[in-house]
């Protein structure tokens, strides 16, 4: 075997073989330096599985040697690639512009755990797209999920710990129901690997169990994936997390449960119930719209510019949600293309809100007054970003509603329906974006407030201009995503590439 | 039939405690009875063939796990004082959840049918091939370590990651009350160590735990057992001898710094294991290539990472329980 | 017998309910964790009730006796990472719980909503 058969394996074996190392070498500095080569690597291997998979080639890796159903494979194709680009790229961003502030909020002692918990999240983010077993599935999410909570819990306010727990609480619960999902799908087929339940899944007789395991497990993935009503545990997680770990989970830890609850709603049960389409839709569209509404009205009422993001985050997986419900090639294009994009858009504004809270110490809207003078290339990387929330021409985020247009214009007077939601919502992004810039460029700084004069040092604000700068590029460019995306949709939906 | 009806009653029992812990508003007694569900659920495990199992959640789930409720509550509160309101909402979700999934598995099939698709489709194939691809007796240990040895590496980051969590969220020792005198302190956080018998019958027993331990550890191909039963039954005994003999003595006896160091040495050695493997020409974690026979190749690869495991684990368990007991003396 | 044979389920989605009313109606923290693992636990007992089989022994296969009939060791391996997770999870969430305590003095989540309110 070469190097190359084994890619598909180190794209995650690395950042299990640095972890226990970055923990047990205790020397200055080194933690955040082996982490950093190690998700770097990652992200490289991650880019030649792109490469390969682009033309539509499926890769399948035998973990142990064993073959299908009865050991555990790796099952990359474009669509996974695609993912494993994200995470990795966001965790590699998000780790070099997170290098000053991360050592601040985290402190020599405890810095080896915390950057060892950073590998295993993105390592157990990166094995729950490449893996091909449903089971498995469950044990990196566990993996990323707690690794996700030692994270989190590093926040320097005491509401982290709180909101910490609220999240161990729901995230359980959220993989216990998968895990139930799971075991039906198991007693009716009494097989995990996911190409096999596809198959088998289809002879099953009653369908019962099928149709109950189906719910449970599109509910728990829909709760790790925030999926409006049952976000409540992402804005304060998001908010009281250390900046630079805000920026990586709300890049890529979502995504990846939206990803799983793609593949397995499509490649598991689409071509096997009855009318799964129409059930997925009915399930998928009212949430999606719901979102759509309640998140961004609760981002034009917040006064903390991360939950204000963060609840943006809620409208925008609705936009994905809504893309994912419309079981046709453009509406999955669009899912899929915003999940990448919306990751690179909100991983750019939380790097922007990072400087913002390093010179102001608040990230509150109202204390940014005077942002856009002392902080220009700050707040110019935060307007480009909410540019591409609202959906402006130019800026990823259009590229993405586009398709979903596209796709709902498909759909006949529903359709229309979606696209005068989504025309609507857009406006109220607007009404949340141009709230802070308001405050920034126009609003007059408090008198007793001590006065900003200095930009983000060039170590934070560099990594965030090629994080907006990369978003301006696939907009413009759009034939790598876009282009992975449709073949991606097209497996999925079982379509003639 | 006799086993039937034993199967029944705790499955009874399970739901009776279970309701115990519900309506009690006192947490030590919620803790112990979580303890005795545990156990009951162990028993009901044993009587369902699933020997690794039963050994399994009686160790961790009655065991250790009681031990760090317990650690938690003497640092948080005794009694539960949440107040009754808004009960309607929880009754109904839950309600309906259980609805769902009677009316689900009415269709699945009865406990023991042989005819089951569970039993027909990859199981028959591990039974059949296990004595001559891997040649060990215990199928879930071939299982476990081998055929999902990819799941069970996760499973050790998973409980390597809680070791970290739990140490970098109770690592950090307040320096307060540091001028009660020495003895003060083992007066107040050691009180077992004054209490003759338990005292001396309970050190007996140390040292049987840690050598069953042992046991289950290297006879894991042949019966039930391996690193994870083996590794939570040493941390029971190092556990049961910090408690007789005061956290201190429990922390000279295995230092932190050992404890945590085991942790990573034992996830490390399984992931080299995979490495070595894929070097070697093989997939990774394919024993096959460790030997020029692969049956050997998978015994010697296998022997490997269940000592990884059981490292990982018992560094694991001993780690967190120090965590709390220390977070104890402030 | 074909509702004894369903027994096992039954039970399951009983002690679901418990563990997910006690989650969800409880505000002590330490009472939610305790329906936590009641909540997980139900789902191992969903899992090693599908290995069980009529007349079937543990699966470790015994040199020199013939036909034996094994219970399904799939299952079993998937419980025994179960339980593993679980222990994980609850340990993580205790410790997390001792640190709400040191830093709220209480843990309560109603009490410590109004704190946090407050701010």
């Amino acid at each position: 075997m070469t190097l190359y058969d084994q890619l598909p394996a180190l794209v995650v074996v690395v950042l299990l073989f640095t972890a226990p190392i970055t923990y047990m070498l205790r020397l200055h500095g080194f933690p955040w330096f082996s982490a950093m080569a190690a998700v770097v690597t990652s992200f490289v291997v991650a880019c030649s599985l792109a490469a390969t998979t682009i033309g539509g080639e499926t890769i399948i890796y035998e973990m142990g040697g064993w073959p299908a159903p009865y050991g555990i494979v790796l099952h990359i194709d474009a669509l996974s690639a695609l993912m494993a680009m994200l995470i990795t790229g966001a965790s590699s961003a998000a780790l070099i512009f997170g290098a000053k502030s991360l050592a601040d909020e985290v402190g020599e002692e405890t810095a080896p755990a915390f950057f060892a918990a950073w590998l295993l999240c993105t390592a157990g983010l990166v094995g729950m797209v490449i893996t091909g077993d449903a089971f498995n599935i469950f044990v990196f999410m566990e993996i990323s999920s707690l690794s996700t909570y030692v994270l989190i819990s590093a926040g320097p306010d005491r509401r982290a710990l709180i909101s910490t727990y609220r999240y161990i609480v729901m995230g359980t619960v959220g993989a216990t129901f998968y895990l139930i999902g799971v075991g039906f799908l198991y007693m009716v087929t009494g097989t995990l690997n996911t190409a096999d339940l596809a198959e088998r899944v289809g002879q099953v007789e009653d369908i019962r169990l099928v149709l109950v395991a189906a719910g449970f497990v599109s509910v728990g993935l829909a709760i790790k994936a925030a999926v409006f009503p049952l976000h409540s545990w992402m804005p304060n997680a998001y908010t009281f997390a250390p900046n630079a770990v805000t920026v990586f989970i709300a890049a890529a830890s979502t995504k990846v449960s939206l990803y799983v609850l793609m593949r397995v709603d499509y490649a598991i049960f689409q071509n096997s119930i009855a009318n799964h389409d129409i059930q997925l839709t009915f399930f998928l569209v009212p949430l999606g719209v719901l979102a759509l509404f309640a998140g961004s009205m609760l981002a034009i009422y917040e006064k903390n510019l991360k939950r204000l993001l963060a609840y943006s985050s809620v409208a925008q997986i609705g936009y994905i949600a809504l893309g994912i419900s419309m079981t046709s090639v453009a509406g999955l294009t669009g899912a899929i293309v915003h999940m990448f994009n919306h990751g690179l858009i909100k991983g750019g504004m939380f790097m922007a809100v990072a400087c913002l809270a390093l010179r102001y110490r608040t990230v509150n809207v109202a204390n940014l007054a005077g942002a856009g003078k002392a902080m220009p290339w700050t707040m110019a990387a935060f307007v480009v970003g909410g540019l591409g929330l609202i959906g402006v021409p130019l800026t990823p985020g259009f590229i993405s509603k586009w398709y979903l247009v596209l796709a709902a214009l498909d759909e006949g007077w529903l359709g229309a329906l979606l696209v005068a939601i989504i025309l609507i919502s857009s406006l109220l992004a607007v009404i949340y974006v141009w709230k802070a810039i308001e405050v920034a460029y126009f609003g007059e700084p408090r008198s007793n407030a001590v006065p900003v004069t200095e930009e983000a040092p060039l170590v934070m604000l560099i990594p965030t201009w090629i994080v907006v700068l990369a978003g301006i590029w696939i907009a413009l460019d759009t034939s790598v995503t876009v282009g992975l995306a449709s073949i991606a949709a097209k497996t999925l939906l079982g379509v003639e590439l | 039939m006799i086993t039937i009806v034993f199967s029944l009653f705790l499955l009874t029992m399970l739901v009776i405690v279970a309701v115990g812990i519900l309506r009690t508003d006192n947490l030590f007694t919620a803790v112990m009875l979580s303890g005795i569900f545990s156990l009951i659920m162990a028993a009901n495990f044993f009587i369902l063939d699933a020997a690794d199992v039963a050994l399994t959640e009686a160790v961790i789930g009655a065991g250790i796990s009681t031990v760090l409720f317990l650690g938690a509550l003497a640092l948080t509160a005794e009694y539960d004082r949440s107040p009754p309101v808004g009960t309607w909402v929880p009754l109904l979700t839950s309600s309906a959840l259980g609805g769902v999934i009677i009316f689900a598995t009415l269709q699945a099939p009865r406990l023991g049918d042989p005819n089951a698709v569970v039993h027909k489709h990859v199981a028959p194939w591990y039974l059949d091939r296990t004595p001559e691809l891997i040649d060990v007796p215990n199928v879930v240990t071939a299982v476990l370590a081998s055929f999902r040895g990819y799941d069970t590496l996760g499973e050790v980051f998973v409980v390597f990651i809680a070791c970290i969590g739990v140490m970098s969220l109770l690592g950090r020792v307040r320096p307060r009350r540091d001028s009660i005198e020495e003895d003060e302190f083992d007066k107040r956080t050691d009180n077992l160590r004054h209490h003759l018998i338990p005292r001396v019958v309970g050190k007996m027993l140390v040292p049987f735990i840690v050598l069953f331990g042992l046991y289950v550890q290297f006879h894991g191909d042949f019966g039930p057992g391996g690193g994870f039963q083996a590794g939570a039954l040493i941390a029971a005994g190092v556990i049961l001898y910090s408690l007789l003999e005061g956290g201190p003595r429990g922390r000279e006896l295995v230092p932190e710094w050992f404890s945590s160091l085991l942790v990573a040495l034992g996830a490390f050695t399984y992931t080299c294991v995979g490495v070595v493997s894929m070097a070697m020409g093989g997939r990774f974690l394919d024993y096959s290539v460790l030997s020029h026979d692969p049956v050997h190749g998978q015994h010697m690869g296998i022997l490997i990472i269940e000592a990884g495991v059981g490292m990982t684990v018992t560094g694991v368990m001993i780690t967190i329980f120090h965590a709390f007991s220390r977070r104890g003396i402030r | 017998m074909a509702v004894l044979g369903l027994y096992n389920y039954f039970i399951f989605a009983v002690l679901l309910m418990i563990g997910l009313y006690c989650i969800l109606a409880r505000t002590n923290i330490i009472k939610s964790l305790i329906g936590l693992t009641i909540f997980q636990g139900a789902v191992f007992l969903l899992y090693i009730s599908t290995d069980k089989i009529d007349g079937g022994t543990a699966p470790i296969i015994q040199e020199g006796v013939e036909n034996q009939i094994f219970a399904n060791p799939l299952p079993q391996v998937l419980i025994l990472t179960a339980i593993v997770v679980g222990i994980s999870t609850t340990a993580l969430a205790l410790a997390v719980t001792v640190r709400i305590k040191e830093a709220y003095g209480t843990i309560e989540e109603d009490k410590i909503q109004e704190m946090d309110r407050e701010l």
